[in-house]
């Protein structure tokens, strides 16, 4: 991790803390219930790590707007990787939010002729719309439905265009049903993924093999522990269109747990399967998300 | 004394109830808003009816006292409240209760309860089922039946 997104993550986590311990005691309204905004995704929205939900983030309800802000650090067998995401809820109807990922390359940089911990680095923004349903409410057989777009931004153009991607930028288009069904203690997400993006963008758009999009499914199941706690799993297919890195599905098993109404600190065992060229990258992510 | 006694065990129904009267309804037990479970699980999760009770008594005392939603309830029949959510959730628990209250339309109509209340109303409700042990899951199943009632309880 180099030294600014470092104290950024630092900063950010610090002002969330302080943040936190102000706002439990002047504004402790009660918004949303416990966990129902679910964790930041790795691009910014609201969701489970790997996939968006149908949930606005924030604690605000239809009659707000709320903020989230997530920190994450992940290592994997060869590669290290961070996300800073922020979004803003408005009404429990509209998200926008922004991340910025960085994937460290390590000593894999240095054997593609990149040099040792090169960095991939990517700009998201993204915007989702609740459409009809409700997470919690309502009948019990009608999830909330979203749709968004995520808009992609590779910052290492020159780089990806020369690993086979064709475009350095892209957009992805998804549909997220989500319930949490209560007689179960279960949180089921189901997401339809229109994109081109090669390792989710980081890699850049298309390549040799296809350059069009192609709609994936993802997927998130949750147990509810506790009002605070719950556990659970995900998988997010993903396209293959680099001849010279094959690209695998993603995996993940979680645990997250609500320290209170603004924080709340995930762990996530994930499998991304190949990645530029190396096999096997299993690893352990952390984040930290505040929500307001 | 006796004629005290006489006057008391006469006026029992009313005395012990205290309510303010309402608007003429009809009395069925479908105004509970749900249907019943089937078999005794979740009466006995739930501590049978005095549990129940205590649960409702616990979680009206939080509602009337919370800041956030108290006064919403300021204006409400506590002592009518009290009967007829415990009739609502023992009748929905199927602890052996019938319900005689109003529809849930009917009973929050121009209460002004937006979504931010209703959450609150909701963990209030947890902490009163927690603070008598019943397991998370069966408070799940028991919020599964309350949750299809927003649209009657929510302001748009």
């Amino acid at each position: 991790m180099t030294a600014p997104l470092r104290i950024r993550i630092a900063a950010t986590a610090g002002v969330l803390c302080i943040a936190t311990s102000a706002g439990a005691q002047q504004l402790a309204e009660p918004g949303k219930l416990l966990l129902t905004n679910g964790i930041g995704s790795i691009e910014g929205a609201a969701g489970g790590g790997l996939t968006p939900w149908a949930v606005i983030a924030g604690n605000a309800t239809r009659d707000g707007i709320g903020v989230q802000a997530s920190a994450t650090v992940a290592e994997f067998k060869d590669y290290d990787f961070q996300v800073a995401g922020i979004s803003v809820g408005a009404w429990d109807r509209v998200e926008l939010s922004y991340a910025r990922q960085r994937f460290d390359t390590n000593w894999v940089g240095g054997a593609l002729g990149l040099g040792n911990d090169y960095k991939f680095d990517q700009d998201i923004w993204g915007a989702k719309v609740k459409l009809a349903g409700d997470l919690v409410y309502g009948s019990e057989w009608m999830p909330a439905i979203a749709a968004g777009l995520q808009y992609k931004k590779s910052l290492d153009a020159p780089i990806v265009r020369a690993v086979g991607a064709q475009q350095s930028e892209g957009a992805d288009l998804y549909v997220s049903a989500t319930k949490l069904f209560l007689r179960w203690s279960l949180l089921a997400n189901v997401t339809l993924r229109a994109t081109k993006a090669n390792q989710n963008g980081l890699l850049g758009f298309g390549g040799d093999k296809r350059d069009a999009r192609t709609v994936h499914p993802e997927g998130s199941l949750a147990y509810q522990v506790s009002r605070r706690f719950a556990v659970g799993g995900e998988f997010r297919s993903k396209p293959d269109n680099l001849g010279i890195a094959r690209e695998d599905d993603w995996f993940d098993a979680f645990a997250a747990y609500a320290l209170n109404r603004n924080l709340t600190a995930t762990v996530a065992y994930a499998d991304l399967g190949s990645v530029a060229t190396v096999k096997d990258q299993r690893g352990v992510l952390f984040q930290l998300q505040g929500s307001f | 004394m006796f004629a005290f006694t006489a006057m008391a065990m006469l006026m029992t129904p009313q005395v012990a109830a205290q309510e303010q009267p309402v608007e003429p309804y009809k009395v069925d037990p479908a105004n509970a808003g749900a249907t019943p479970f089937a078999g005794e699980g979740m009466a006995r999760a739930f501590g049978g009816q005095d549990g129940i009770r205590r649960i409702v008594d616990h979680f009206v005392t939080a509602n009337f006292a919370d800041r956030r939603i108290g006064e919403i309830f300021t204006n409400q029949d506590q002592v009518r409240l009290r009967r007829v959510l415990f009739e609502q959730f023992c009748y929905i628990l199927n602890a052996g209760c019938t319900y005689t209250g109003r529809d849930m339309r009917t009973a929050h109509k121009d209460m002004g309860v937006q979504q931010g209340d209703m959450n609150r109303l909701v963990e209030n409700l947890q902490a009163a089922m927690a603070a008598e042990h019943v397991p998370f899951a069966a408070q799940n199943r028991f919020l599964a039946k309350l949750a299809p009632m927003r649209r009657d309880v929510v302001e748009r």
